[in-house]
């Protein structure tokens, strides 16, 4: 074995969370590899350019914005942890978003980063339920959402406590579910207060350049900080004796042993590598999504579209957060407009986009024959931007076609080859494991099946596991 | 060293691990904790770059006397001696 096949810490995918560890653990000095299968980071939350045009994957907004002076905050601690000045992130803030039900978006809850807008929204269109809705906040303000030992508790059991109108639930739970919840129907109530804070009590930023920006500057940081890394590298095997990973098996063929192993590519999918039994098999989860991506060759504004950052919608009585029996459904789902974030009076996005989000079927997509799977493409890109239509101004089908650069969609399919997430499950298993163990003593879990969420949430989720079992232990 | 000396790298550490802090009036003999807004991640981080820094060792069960400016300075002033002392 030569010397240079032995690390500190091996950490498996570079993706938001194995970037943030990575960057804890070789500032403080360990020695720090991070095995990449695929040639771009950013797993989850990446991109990939067609035609010269590049496409984020993953992000809509950043959440949990808060402005400089805020502190305290999952935002704040992750630039302190990291040693980021916020100003690296160049965030911009969100014009405004919605909450759209009914099957035109009859009944819409409008919300910036001012909370208050959110507040007075819903004390103007669901008045009988205000005084409910201001106690739940003081609950979910009041919560330890950072515990790793919190009891787990139905959200909806706590909501229901306050507030009594189901259209009213259903709107709270529609972006909550959607920005981060791998369970079906519920959350538990944890998870609730992370996105509700992020979403409604902090807010929606982005750097101009999307996602590439954010992950530019936590590359830069690893190397300056003296991390390795290799791409197009993963692992294929974690051997382990007597309890313990002793090395690791890479695609090549190589075999490489670490101190300690910290994996981000989720319960599952961990599991399997090490081939070790366990009493407990880590569940799949069983959601997953297809986002459509149409470039208009003007700004969204141009079409009436200038105003909303992101829509969260539902056409039907209730909201059905679950896996589809169909290979999508389209009544409800998120529309992104990345342009209508605030660039400033100097910048903006040099195209128009619009992108649109909806549950689907990993089963239905995984199994398809080439040309079944390019016409259902087809299909669902239809369905899919026609239902969101509908919760935006009207723009005729031949006005839209014209503006129409390029289009693009990814499916259940494309985020299980990009990333390696079993079932296409962005958010990973309904069962978390918040601290990171495994079945064995010195290998760990961080990013999505730890269970912080969103993207702050996926680095504060490495920062926790590094700090945690290495960094803290001495 | 000095105990003044040791208040200084405790805020230099502060000032790099906490930008967004003020610490242009931080009280000596007042808790860090009630005049800055540092959590449990914060003094972790004080301890391991007092670690990476200086080869100064503080051993979990005396965080407690990182409270303050005036109780690290007791409490280190006589590590950094001994450190220098070994050479």
């Amino acid at each position: 074995m030569n010397s240079h096949s032995h690390y500190d810490v091996a950490i498996i995918g570079a993706g938001m969370s194995g970037l943030a560890a990575g960057i804890r653990l070789a500032h403080f000095g360990k020695r720090v590899c991070i095995f990449e299968r695929h040639n771009a980071v950013g797993g989850l939350n990446s991109f990939y350019s067609i035609g010269g045009r590049k496409f984020d994957v993953g992000l809509h907004a950043m959440t949990n914005f808060v402005r400089p002076g805020i502190k305290g905050t999952p935002l704040t601690k992750l630039l302190r942890q990291l040693r980021i000045d916020r100003a690296e992130f160049a965030l911009c803030e969100q014009k405004q978003s919605r909450i759209a039900f009914g099957p035109r978006g009859e009944t819409s809850l409008r919300f910036t980063n001012d909370f208050v807008v959110f507040e007075s929204e819903v004390a103007v269109q669901f008045p009988a339920q205000i005084d409910g809705f201001r106690r739940l906040v003081a609950v979910i303000k009041a919560f330890d959402d950072v515990s790793l030992d919190a009891a787990s508790v139905s959200a909806r059991a706590v909501i229901r406590e306050h507030l009594t109108d189901p259209l009213l639930e259903d709107m709270l739970f529609c972006p909550v579910m959607y920005y981060g919840s791998a369970q079906e129907h519920d959350m538990e109530f944890g998870q609730f207060v992370i996105m509700f804070k992020a979403l409604f009590l902090e807010g929606f930023a982005r750097p101009l350049e999307g996602v590439r920006m954010i992950l530019r500057v936590l590359l830069e940081k690893y190397r300056a900080t003296g991390g390795e890394r290799r791409m197009k590298c993963g692992v294929q095997r974690i051997l382990s004796r007597e309890g313990r990973a002793t090395a690791l098996v890479l695609d090549t063929g190589e075999e490489i042993t670490a101190d300690h192993v910290i994996s981000s590519i989720g319960a599952s999918e961990t599991e399997r590598l090490t081939a070790a039994s366990t009493a407990e098999p880590a569940v799949v989860g069983p959601l997953s999504f297809v986002e459509t991506i149409t470039i208009l060759d003007r700004q969204p504004a141009a079409l009436g579209w200038g105003s909303d950052t992101i829509i969260f919608f539902n056409d039907s009585p209730r909201f059905t957060y679950e896996q589809p029996s169909a290979q999508v459904d389209p009544r409800s789902g998120v529309i992104c407009i990345p342009n209508n974030f605030d660039y400033g009076p100097d910048q903006a996005l040099p195209e128009g986009i619009f992108r649109v989000t909806c549950l689907a079927n990993y089963e239905q997509w995984a199994h398809l024959g080439d040309e079944a799977y390019r016409s259902s493409k087809l299909h669902w890109f239809a369905e899919a931007q026609h239902s969101a239509r509908r919760f935006l101004p009207a723009v005729a089908d031949e006005t839209l076609s014209a503006a129409t650069l390029a289009t693009d969609m990814f499916t259940p399919r494309t985020i299980t080859k990009f990333t390696g997430h079993f079932g296409g499950a962005i958010y990973g298993s309904p069962v978390k494991q918040r601290r990171g163990l495994t079945a064995l003593d010195n290998l760990y879990l961080c990013g999505t099946d730890q269970g912080f969420l969103g993207i702050v949430g996926a680095m504060l989720s490495g920062i926790s596991m590094a700090n945690y079992h290495i960094l803290q232990k001495g | 060293m000095t105990k003044d000396e040791c208040k200084k790298v405790v805020l230099d550490i502060i000032a790099d691990i906490a930008p967004d802090e003020d610490l242009s009036n931080v009280k000596p003999e007042v808790r860090l904790r009630d005049q800055l807004q540092l959590d449990s991640m914060d003094f972790l981080d004080i301890v391991m770059e007092l670690r990476k820094r200086h080869s100064i060792e503080v051993p979990e069960a005396d965080y407690q006397q990182l409270a303050s400016l005036d109780s690290c300075a007791e409490y280190l002033t006589p590590k950094f001696n001994a450190l220098a002392a070994k050479g």
